[in-house]
């Protein structure tokens, strides 16, 4: 096989668009930002690196198989999943498209690190992605997966998750 | 040196790996639905912590171990985590206030850590200042609440700082290996890592209306693999699976 019959990076990225976060199921793990590297050696063979969310989150594991799992299936000979924890991973890399598709699905997607009040360590102002508005409390600073917090709109009384700024 | 290192990986590891075991024993006992999942989340974040500091133990080791081989493979003797890590739960005071005195500490020990010479442990505190800062901010919310609350809070929490007061002489106790390292540029200077700690206690239960204890005898021992009667009980539990069925996969 000559290099030009390998699949090249950008079919690759196509294909990665195809893996989701096992967890948030309405996000990519390229809008998600984890992906931080993708390169293809001589033989073909696919070198992915990947960056945690959470250290523990435990959703890193499958995505790693899944990506592999992929990426085989679409005829890569080849596949190692890297995981690299420098620079460490942070919300603002998720896309601004993934953001819209966390608030579709039902999660406010975190601000900007850059918010001067999450610099402070203080609340957020969230908008409740149901009803928008900004008349919201934070019941936990824990959620039901590693990255969210649990919330609740005093307008629309909808209790919502929050994805974590980080 | 590249002992040094191990050991000081290792009781960093240690640390994490122990308390993510006691806080995680609260998985279905939990006062109400919420701190129930926040108290098995910040299990969680240690317990990822951990295994990036045993993997990378394990490599500068350099004798083929692996995270579950320190996790589960040690004796008691072996572990080298803080006593303050392995006391009971308690209350949800005494929870509480573990994790506030720890989490106090650990915060600025990560943000200093993020200076390390040592490229990895730089990586992995660069992971951890993110969460430890949110399980401080978490931790002294509650103790605020406590104090702040009721008689019946304030008295509780007053007594599991008193009790648990005695074990924080330890998370700040210099020797050898630590020397050497902060002379390699490793390990940061753990004078102005307990100043930040001092700071933020001071503030946290000032605002919570709690007195701080007088400093006086410090238990001491954890770093040296000498621990209380506790221990033995958490790594029978932890570790019974991987011993009672050696080389169990699923």
């Amino acid at each position: 096989m000559n290099a030009q019959e390998h699949i090249s990076k950008d079919r690759i990225l196509e294909l990665l668009d195809y893996v989701k976060d096992p967890e948030i199921p309405a996000i990519n793990v390229l809008e998600l930002g984890v992906v931080r590297g993708v390169e293809v050696e001589a033989d073909g063979k696919a070198i992915i690196t990947i960056t945690p969310t959470y250290t523990g989150c435990p959703a890193m594991d499958v995505m790693a198989a899944d990506i592999k799992k992929e990426l085989l299936e679409a005829g890569v000979p080849e596949v190692e999943v890297k995981m690299s924890l420098s620079p460490a991973w942070t919300t603002d890399w998720i896309t601004d498209e993934g953001k819209r598709k966390l608030k579709e699905y039902g999660i406010a997607p975190p601000e900007k690190t850059a918010d001067i009040r999450a610099l402070k360590g203080e609340q957020p102002v969230v908008a409740c992605p149901q009803c928008g508005s900004t008349n919201t409390v934070m019941l936990s600073a824990f959620g039901s997966t590693a990255c969210k917090a649990l919330w609740k709109c005093n307008d629309c009384l909808e209790p919502f998750d929050q994805f974590k700024c980080l | 040196m590249s002992n040094s290192l191990f050991q000081y990986t290792l009781r960093l590891g240690d640390d994490l790996l122990i308390l993510s075991h006691r806080l995680s024993e609260w998985c279905g006992h939990g006062p109400i639905l919420e701190e129930d999942i926040a108290l098995t989340n910040r299990a969680l974040d240690h317990l990822g912590e951990a295994r990036n500091l045993l993997t990378y133990a394990g490599q500068v080791e350099g004798k083929g171990r692996t995270e579950d081989a320190l996790a589960y493979l040690r004796m008691e003797r072996q572990f080298t985590n803080v006593k303050l890590v392995e006391q009971p739960n308690g209350d949800y005071a005494h929870t509480m206030v573990r994790s506030f005195l720890f989490d106090a500490y650990h915060l600025p020990l990560m943000q200093a850590l993020l200076k390390s010479s040592d490229e990895q442990l730089a990586a992995i505190a660069g992971k951890a200042v993110k969460e430890a800062t949110y399980h401080l901010r978490a931790s002294s919310e509650w103790m605020i609440r406590f104090g702040d609350g009721t008689e019946e809070s304030h008295q509780r929490a007053q007594t599991a700082l008193k009790d648990l007061w005695t074990y924080t002489g330890e998370l700040f106790e210099h020797d050898a290996v630590l020397e050497e390292m902060t002379k390699a540029g490793i390990a940061p200077d753990m004078a102005a890592v307990k100043a930040a700690w001092s700071r933020t206690v001071d503030e946290v239960l000032a605002e919570a209306t709690l007195e701080r204890p007088a400093d006086g005898f410090m238990m001491t021992g954890g770093r040296k693999g000498l621990h209380s009667e506790h221990m033995g009980f958490i790594l029978a539990e932890m570790q019974h699976v991987t011993r009672a069925y050696p080389g169990a996969e699923w």
